[in-house]
């Protein structure tokens, strides 16, 4: 993990209230796996730094892409930042999906949101490697919907939103009965989501990653914890900064 | 050739900066970024007789010019920071201030016994946290209870005891005094002041705790005013905190009385703060024509 002023080379809205910001530095080069985040300086008028997981590594034009979404002042403040300028980010951070343990032979990937953006580069990489990829994406309404088309590149898409307005009415839960056939899944989302995929799958090995507010996000400030579900855990919490963001679900209490 | 150690009970520092307790866990995540010998000392995050899971998340809210924390002092427990995180702090050449706290008396003399025997070099009594409901505060706003948990750990422990004081009563002085009476060999402050932000489209508070410590600029003039008005009324020397960024910000504090100083969230917005401070202080000294940190420390012109 290194911090670096990284130059903007892409910044646009690509759905309501969600950005994508494209940075070019030495960062990029040292991303291990899927599922890592930066770590943003908006500016020193927010003291806290914002989390952003890495949505895709572009390794010939030394970049990554991340995509965020307006929750508050600090990421209101970020979209008005333009190409060119440059950025604060401390990065690569956190521990990520274990592409290289993996013996999946055909992965599920359950997104939600703004959850969605670090599914990508895990479908990616997953391909790379033969893995089959089938992608469960939920979004609020089509309006809050993206990547849908980057995701159909690398195997079956199935879409829910909370509307209707795209795909199927309802959640991800509700559309994941559709997907015959997988031995794995992987899901990043809001925690109340996660919670229903653990309960959904829970006889079918599975990857989640996990969203909190962070202060350090290096390990050291104990701000974003969650609570270890294994008996006999000789320190009964993970860091999710720094242990996670990606744990197994039965690791961990949601 | 600009003189920045400063020599205080148990601790003999080449500079007077070091990360504050909480915010630097047990440096193992800042080795990542500098050689941590560079550090004047470092304060441990907080140790209780067992361990501790600490409050529910969200545990951070940004504020104007800072951040409320609830951690809840989580913590590992004193047998395992002494058996796990010391032996990899020993391996710096920088003196180990290890922070006690505790929700009794007879935890915090455990704790204080217990770290009496390992490798630190001082000890910081912690009864200043805001956010532990049962003990920890109350032994910071009450000048009896202060002055008994203070001369308690002093008996517990030889090592040379900081007091870290709370913001949160209404005359610092007399807190001060107390634990000045009851043997305390120097002063830590400021801990953090409680505050609170409510999310308007929830209607809840931010902090699952409801309430946290304040941090950071924000509270920066309310601990120089503070060590202050210590510096005038006791002898003990002080380790200044509270929003500390800049090497001014650290010749400020040093102005106003503190003989050292502590970076506390200043950590999180960038890593390698407390080394660049150390760095950049000696020029900084000389373009206001100190020769010496000794020379700044309770300075100021009034």
């Amino acid at each position: 993990m290194q911090r670096e002023w990284m130059t903007i080379v892409t910044h646009r809205s690509i759905a309501s209230q969600t950005y994508l910001l494209e940075l070019q530095g030495s960062l990029p080069q040292f991303v291990e796996t899927p599922g890592q985040f930066v770590h943003i300086q908006v500016s020193d008028e927010y003291f806290l730094r914002r989390p952003v997981s890495i949505a895709d590594v572009d390794e010939e034009r030394g970049t990554f892409t991340l995509l965020y979404k307006v929750m508050g002042k600090g990421t209101a403040a970020l979209t008005q930042k333009q190409v060119g300028e440059k950025l604060d980010v401390l990065g690569p951070s956190g521990t990520g999906f274990p592409i290289e343990e993996l013996t999946t032979e055909k992965a599920l990937l359950i997104g939600g949101g703004i959850g969605v953006p670090p599914l990508y580069y895990l479908a990616k990489n997953l391909r790379e490697r033969g893995i089959e990829v089938t992608s469960v994406l939920g979004f609020r309404s089509s309006e809050d919907a993206f990547y849908i088309d980057k995701f159909q590149k690398l195997g079956e898409v199935h879409v829910a939103t909370n509307d209707g307005s795209l795909g199927t009415r309802g959640f991800v839960t509700d559309v994941i009965p559709q997907v015959v056939s997988y031995d794995t899944y992987f899901s990043c989302g809001p925690t109340v989501m996660l919670k229903g995929v653990k309960e959904q799958l829970k006889d079918v090995p599975g990857y989640i990653s996990i969203e909190e507010r962070m202060g350090c996000g290096v390990g050291a400030c104990f701000a974003c914890v969650v609570e270890c579900a294994e008996d006999g855990d000789a320190k009964g919490y993970r860091k999710i900064c720094s242990d996670g963001p990606v744990f197994r679900p039965e690791e961990v209490i949601l | 050739m600009i003189d920045t150690t400063v020599d205080l009970p148990g601790l003999q520092l080449k500079n007077p900066v070091m990360p504050a307790s909480g915010c630097f866990g047990f440096g193992r995540e800042f080795a990542q970024f500098y050689d941590l010998s560079h550090l004047g000392a470092i304060i441990i995050k907080a140790a209780t007789a067992t361990k501790r899971f600490g409050n529910p998340t969200p545990r951070v809210a940004e504020t104007a010019s800072g951040m409320l924390n609830a951690i809840g002092l989580q913590n590992p427990g004193v047998d395992t920071i002494i058996k796990e995180e010391l032996p990899f702090l020993e391996t710096y050449q920088t003196p180990i201030i290890a922070n006690v706290a505790g929700s009794a008396m007879e935890d915090y003399e455990e704790v204080a016994a217990k770290l009496g025997d390992s490798m630190v070099s001082a000890l910081e009594l912690n009864i200043s946290c805001p956010n532990v409901k049962e003990g920890g505060v109350q032994f910071g706003v009450d000048p009896e209870l202060a002055y008994s948990v203070t001369k308690r750990v002093k008996q517990a422990s030889d090592k040379p005891l900081y007091v870290k004081l709370s913001p949160n009563v209404t005359d610092v002085v007399t807190m001060a005094k107390a634990v000045e009476d009851a043997g305390a060999d120097g002063l830590s402050m400021i801990n953090t002041l409680t505050g609170m932000r409510i999310d308007p489209a929830a209607r809840k508070p931010i902090i699952a705790n409801q309430t946290g410590g304040l941090s950071g600029p924000a509270i920066k003039p309310v601990a120089i005013r503070m060590i202050h008005q210590v510096r005038q009324a006791v002898n003990l020397p002080i380790i200044g905190m509270g929003g500390i960024e800049t090497t001014d910000d650290i010749i400020e504090y040093l102005l106003a009385g503190a003989s050292a100083v502590a970076v506390g969230s200043a950590n999180f917005k960038n890593p390698y703060i407390c080394k660049e401070l150390i760095d950049q202080l000696p020029d900084a000294l000389a373009a206001y024509g100190f020769d010496s940190v000794k020379d700044v420390i309770g300075g100021v012109h009034l």
